[in-house]
């Protein structure tokens, strides 16, 4: 082994070795990652684009109320707190969930260092925060869509198509894909679209993260000699965190 | 069926697996196979399969084209009631006929067929590999673009008929089905088949690109890469950064025509009536469009060039002219494919000053292209060519890059493309410079390693008629298209014979499709001489084009891990030809500089030291191991 490393080192791209100090897996899982920023950054372009192609609010922020015909102001809309009925809480709810999803990359990366010491105890205790932080995020999701969908007390007035017919002057209560109380329909589209797009990313992370957690309390990774898999897992992991980041940036603060 | 798959990973999981002759099952030699040799002619002959597909829809389309007026009644038993019972072609089917053409012959042909094939093949094989790095992976490649082909394939026989909105599918055409009665269940065929192709080259992609980092052997430097891996890498990188931009717009417009949303859609009426989308913006899917669809055109020429410039060093047996300089092309070809988008979208109402910022980028990607023609002409010229088929094809796939890719600095200038869009004049350019280059790049990898594929020859005479039959045929169907375009006839059009504008030129037309039936017609030679050489063809030597790659150091049919015992290490470039002084005129990339002392250049004679210290760092590695 220790010959190895000291050739590596002195022909890195001479071939025969592994230049980037990474096996092909662990590779593979970046060039995933690179192209999947792609595919979010398709969808927040989208949001851009629609967004600013949206008539803005210009009134006093105090006197803001939800229209058909401007987009609305993002603290506004996500201020709701599950048993706060009636309390104005901007963005207190959110800023939860982003905590949650980012204490749980803290748990995952003290799951690869765990790995790392072949610590099998240590992995399969993180991994398992790991997963209760994703359960969590996704359940504070559900909470937020199933909110976002029910909407407000009091209904926005505007025009609306439902199977078909025109009704004009309906009271719209929440949102759906078509039309919703907060503002454009492209508002309420483009927040089920792009956070239900990034939800299925983490659900997906979770599932893998409990395939993992099972290899890891039943010796697998002790057996093969290395914890690369939480690793490379580990890698999506954050990805679906950094990439929340941008969606939370994009929808809740811009 | 599973366990035989998922035993078969197993044996590659071990590295030091050096013999893999143990006996195969036909189900996992054959069909679900994770060897890259088997998995390439899988991708290369449903390649074939849909190349005749798609050339013949053109062959329907064309007699349209050039006999309005014919009675194409003998078409009904292939088209049922798409013939009318006065036996003309339904003018929503023609529109079908060009859409899927369209799909078929980028998509499935030239990105699957091309990179699914000679990614797969050469790759491991040229950087001296057992396989690909992740022979499971790569065989999902495989499924899923056949699952995606199948779906395709089903879209074609439905009643509504397939996709019709042209292979670009815009909205709000594509996202309204009541639009035309293509965009019913066809256009969903269209999509839900490209979301399972977008799958498979993505998962080729990062295997490609991995393989290329990793799985290089001893002494295989970036700079000894054949350019064919260069061109492969490259195409891999582009493939895995635009295909899932493409992805976002496929899904976006999903939930436009499924679930009611209004990304793309606005202010539309249909019969009268207003539609209740508001606020979405058709030009948005134009732009996530097209940033797929101009890498796209690299995706498909990148690995057409590749091949070519291995098989134009080697048929001058000289090295290839400018080896640095044919990677930085291809490099910065990479780059400006991203960042030229817009200049398929200067009449969609852009901003005019940022057309001209797209036009001066767009300009820009000529001066690659052209580094790379004359270092073409440059190898060839004071060579000692072998006129093989494949060489053939290398040079026209160089002859039509040029014509094709002049009049794409034509269409790159704004001013001159508002005249020129989406007439006949783009149909010339883009058939030549992408459509005829990349199917004569295949073409010529398919005579040049169909020896390594199959262990026998294909046959020269048969090349040499096919290459002349397909080289004249290219030329006279698009060549007479250009002087169509500049006339300002439309593409996408039906009939022309209905416009009193259009009513010319009908003598041309009708040559265009003679020309075009006759091409078509003259591939079934090819197709002959593929299929028959698989069986009966004369048996190939281990390396009949006397070529320096370590494809070459195969056995003539190369096994389960590509070479019995070590695999091979690699001490020079993949271009020595005909070097002064050396006995042969070639010299494998296998062969040390401390055995050929009567050719070493000074600066070759430096690196015997350093092929010593890497022999030896083999000893110590191996006793360290023990």
């Amino acid at each position: 082994m220790a010959t190895t490393a000291t050739i590596s080192k002195k022909n890195l791209w001479g071939g025969g070795v592994e230049p980037l100090k990474a096996s092909y897996g662990k590779l593979m899982m970046w060039f995933f990652l690179l192209s999947d920023a792609f595919t979010f950054s398709g969808l927040l372009i989208t949001y851009a684009f629609l967004r600013w192609s949206a008539p803005a609010y210009k009134g006093d922020p105090d006197a803001f109320t939800f229209s058909t015909e401007y987009w609305p102001i993002p603290e506004k809309v996500y201020e709701a707190f599950p048993g706060f009925h009636g309390v104005e809480l901007p963005l207190v709810f959110v800023g939860l969930m982003t905590f949650i999803l980012i204490l749980s990359s803290v748990t995952m990366v003290l799951a690869v260092e765990a790995g790392h010491r072949m610590d099998k105890k240590g992995v399969v205790k993180w991994m398992l925060w790991t997963i209760i932080g994703g359960f969590a995020f996704l359940s504070c999701q559900a909470w937020e869509w199933s909110h976002f969908i029910a909407g407000t007390d009091t209904a926005t007035i505007g025009d609306v198509v439902i199977n078909g017919v025109w009704k004009e002057n309906y009271e719209i209560f929440g949102a759906n894909l078509t039309y919703n109380q907060y503002g454009p329909p492209a508002f309420a589209a483009l927040f089920f679209f792009i956070t239900g797009f990034h939800g299925f990313h983490v659900f997906s992370g979770v599932v893998l993260n409990v395939i993992i957690f099972f290899n890891a309390a039943n010796g697998l990774y002790e057996r093969r000699g290395h914890y690369e898999m939480v690793e490379k897992v580990g890698l999506y992991w954050h990805f679906v965190d950094l990439v929340w980041v941008f969606v939370f940036t994009f929808f809740y603060l811009i | 069926m599973a366990t035989a798959a998922e035993a078969h990973i197993d044996v590659h999981g071990h590295d030091d697996h050096h013999d893999h002759d143990h006996e195969q099952s036909f189900i996992s030699k054959y069909i679900f196979s994770t060897d890259h040799k088997t998995i390439a002619k899988q991708f290369l002959i449903t390649g074939i399969i849909w190349a005749v597909i798609g050339a013949a829809l053109s062959a329907i389309f064309r007699l349209q084209l050039g006999f309005p007026e014919a009675d194409l009644g003998w078409l009904r038993p292939l088209l049922g009631k798409w013939i009318s019972p006065e036996g003309t072609l339904d003018p929503e089917f023609y529109l079908a006929l060009v859409t899927m053409h369209g799909t078929i012959m980028v998509f499935f042909v030239l990105t699957a067929g091309l990179s699914g094939t000679f990614s797969n093949y050469l790759i491991p094989l040229q950087i001296g590999a057992r396989d690909m790095a992740s022979g499971f992976m790569n065989m999902l490649s495989y499924w899923f673009f056949f699952v995606s082909s199948v779906i395709m394939l089903i879209s074609l026989f439905i009643e509504t008929g397939p996709a019709s909105g042209g292979w670009v599918v815009y909205p709000p055409l594509s996202a309204l089905p009541e639009a035309m009665s293509g965009s019913g269940l066809g256009m969903t065929l269209w999509l839900v088949a490209m979301v399972f192709f977008i799958a498979s080259s993505l998962l080729g992609g990062i295997n490609y690109v991995s393989t290329v980092i990793n799985l290089r052997t001893k002494g295989m430097t970036f700079s000894r890469l054949p350019l064919t891996i260069w061109a492969f890498f490259l195409t891999a990188v582009i493939g895995i950064l635009s295909f899932p931009v493409l992805f976002a717009a496929a899904l976006l417009l999903v939930f436009d025509r499924s679930f009611g949303t209004s990304f793309y859609l606005s202010e539309i009426y249909i019969n009268g009536e207003a539609l209740p989308n508001v606020g979405g913006s058709p030009i948005l899917y134009q732009h996530l469009f097209w940033f797929l669809g101009h890498p796209e055109v690299y995706i498909v020429l990148l690995p057409a060039l590749g091949i070519t410039s291995e098989i134009i060093a080697t048929n001058s047996r000289k090295p290839i002219f400018g080896y640095k300089a044919m990677i930085i092309s291809m490099m910065g070809i990479t780059f400006l494919s991203f960042i030229v988008w817009a200049h398929h979208m200067f009449v969609s109402g852009l901003n005019p000053f940022l057309g001209s910022i797209f036009m001066f980028l767009t300009l820009i990607i000529a001066v690659p292209s052209a580094v790379k023609v004359f270092n073409y002409l440059t190898t060839l010229w004071k060579g000692n060519i072998v006129f093989t088929p494949a060489m053939l094809f290398s040079i026209g796939l160089v002859s039509v890059f040029i014509s094709g890719g002049i009049t794409g600095i034509f269409l790159g200038n704004s001013a001159i493309d508002i005249q020129l869009h989406d007439t006949y004049f783009v149909v010339a350019h883009f058939h030549l410079v992408m459509g005829a280059a990349s199917s004569f790049g295949l073409l010529a990898g398919v005579y040049h390693w169909f020896p390594k594929m199959f262990g026998r020859m294909m046959d020269a005479r048969l090349g040499y008629i096919h290459f002349w039959l397909t080289f004249i045929g290219i030329y006279s169907v698009f060549f007479p298209m250009h002087y169509i375009g500049i006339a300002g006839f439309p593409r996408r059009y039906y009939s022309f014979t209905n416009f009193d504008a259009f009513s010319g030129f009908t003598d041309l037309n009708m040559f265009i499709s003679i020309a075009a039936i006759a091409t078509f017609i003259g591939q079934f030679i090819f197709l002959f001489n593929f299929f028959y050489s698989i069986f009966r063809g004369r048996k190939a030597p281990a390396n009949p084009w006397k070529s320096t790659t370590l494809e070459w150091t195969t056995p003539r049919v190369p096994g389960h891990g590509n070479w019995p015992g070590e695999i091979p290490k690699v001490y020079r470039w993949a271009y020595d030809y005909s070097k002064p002084g050396a006995e042969d005129d070639f010299i494998p990339q296998t062969v040390p500089f401390s055995q050929t002392m009567e050719s070493n250049l000074p600066h070759e004679n430096d690196m015997i030291a350093l092929e010593k210290e890497m022999d030896a760092e083999e000893i110590v590695v191996h006793e360290a191991k023990h």
